[in-house]
């Protein structure tokens, strides 16, 4: 099908694309890569009156250190750039190994990461990663700015904490400590396909090689990317042996409510929550202990 | 609702075109109906089989997840910008002849557009990088492994 029509225009500087934003509200979108929205266009899913397209404003592009623990990934930064960036397997290593199971080569050479966090698909990869990492987002209006915690952004199913008038613009991660090790995992029917159920972890040890830290994200695991507190929380302290994992992979079963959908059960989804978490844990913890 | 046309240049296998375009118009129909080049092809229309792939500024893309006013200024590679001249295939059309990687055709401008922008970057791919850069592209007929032939055939050829 086609779409309904609208109004286009190609933002020449940030301001007028958040000018233009703040006059026209709900009625207008944002364009990045296009890869969600015009799809959704196309089958007049959705119907905006007004295209702000922000692929000009090339300074909203790019990755760049931010102190000694944390980067700052522009909202237009494509997936394509990220994949072919050395700089980025070393210090976000889930970001690394998640970017080849998000959709597919020409899908990544336009998705943007601010498009594809503010989509806020549950079954999307990055969503769940940049709630495992805690990291937060910076949000930008006429008004002024503010930074948003992850753990706030996602606020329900393809919908966010962003205003109206409001522009993501960054993002902020933490980088990997030392003694980490991150693993992501997914299971999806086809490679490329969005994951019936995907596991971020991270795990960083202490001095006397047991959990000082431990964070996992989900991905289509209930109707937004999920942080699972009480896995997470369960690990700290402990040895990290299969007793510990098996536990934090019970938690995580028992704290999801997986959508359930035509390829995967609900209970299909649980059984792979479980067992990816255990195995994602398992492999982290071979990375950080390899790592120190 | 008034419908909006933006005057666009933009460059499709080496020639400048300047047209005026509604704002609705996709990048598949600009290329198929407004300069008749109907060698990309449509399947879904949302991104999923890969029929409609161009190279736009060196990339393989989607045309039918962008606007023809998104290509003002921009540079476009069809299928039919792929052979030299209409007399001599391009390296992976002949491939794709002498390894039967084609049966109705329909997925293989995606797939040569894919193939070629794949190539550029990476010469010298094993099998496995070979698939992994044609999960984007739905092909009915084939099974893809006479696919994945020709272009390991295209790419000892084109390195000679
Ligand atoms: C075949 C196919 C397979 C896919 N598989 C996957 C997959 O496995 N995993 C996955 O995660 N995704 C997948 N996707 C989705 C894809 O990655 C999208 O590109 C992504 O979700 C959206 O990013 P975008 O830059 O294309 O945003 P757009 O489509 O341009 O925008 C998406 C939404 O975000 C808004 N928006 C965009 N940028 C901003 C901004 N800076 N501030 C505020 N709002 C903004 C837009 O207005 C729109 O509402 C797939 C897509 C296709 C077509
Ligand atoms: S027609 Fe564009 S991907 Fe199918
Ligand atoms: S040859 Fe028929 S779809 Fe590929």
């Amino acid at each position: 099908m086609k779409p309904a029509p609208f109004r286009y225009v190609a933002a020449r500087a940030l301001d007028e694309a958040l000018q233009l934003k703040a006059a026209h509200g709900e009625e207008a979108r944002f364009l990045a890569g296009g890869q969600s929205l015009v799809p959704t266009m196309n089958f007049r899913l959705s119907q905006p009156a007004l295209l702000i397209d922000i692929n000009p404003l090339t300074e909203l592009a790019g990755m760049r250190k931010c102190g000694l623990d944390r980067v700052r990934i522009g909202a237009l930064t494509r997936y394509r750039e990220l994949e072919r960036d050395p700089a980025v397997a070393p210090i976000l290593p889930l970001v690394d190994e998640a970017l080849p199971h998000i959709a597919h080569p020409q899908i990544r050479n336009r998705t943007t990461i601010g498009g594809n966090l503010a989509h806020a698909d549950p079954a999307s990869e990055m969503p769940a990663i940049i709630l495992a990492l805690g990291g937060r987002l910076r949000a930008q209006s006429v008004k002024g700015e503010r930074w948003i915690a992850a753990a706030d952004f996602f606020t329900g199913a393809l919908s966010t904490a962003l205003e109206p008038d409001e522009m993501l613009v960054e993002v902020e991660l933490p980088t990997a400590p030392s003694r980490s090790g991150a693993c992501f995992m997914e299971m999806a029917r086809r490679h490329g396909d969005f994951a019936l159920v995907g596991v971020a972890c991270m795990l960083r040890l202490d001095e006397d090689g047991r959990c000082g830290e431990a964070r996992i994200g989900l991905c289509n695991a209930g109707d937004t990317p999920m942080f699972a507190a009480q896995a997470s929380q369960s690990l700290v302290g402990g040895k990290l042996g299969a007793a510990e994992i098996g536990t934090a992979a019970a938690l995580v079963q028992r704290d999801i409510d997986p959508p359930g959908n035509i390829h995967a059960s609900k209970e299909f989804q649980r059984h792979l929550a479980g067992v990816l978490t255990a195995r994602a844990l398992a492999a982290a913890n071979e990375r950080a202990r390899r790592a120190h | 609702m008034h419908t909006e046309t933006h005057a666009i240049t933009v460059t499709v296998n080496g020639t400048p075109y300047r047209r005026s375009v509604e704002a609705r118009t996709l990048l598949s129909d600009f290329l198929r109906h407004d300069l008749l080049l109907a060698g990309t092809h449509i399947g879904c229309e949302h991104g999923v089989c890969g029929a409609c792939t161009v190279i736009f500024d060196g990339l393989a893309v989607r045309s039918c997840l962008m606007f023809a006013a998104q290509a003002d200024g921009h540079s476009i590679v069809t299928v039919e910008g792929l052979a030299a001249d209409r007399h001599h295939l391009h390296p992976l059309q002949q491939a794709m002849r002498d390894c039967h990687g084609l049966q109705c055709g329909y997925c293989t401008p995606g797939i040569l557009m894919t193939m070629k922008a794949f190539l550029d970057e990476t010469p010298a791919p094993d099998e496995a990088r070979i698939r992994e850069a044609l999960s984007g592209n739905l092909c009915r007929c084939t099974g893809y492994q006479h696919i994945v032939d020709a272009v390991k055939l295209a790419a000892d050829r084109m390195r000679g």
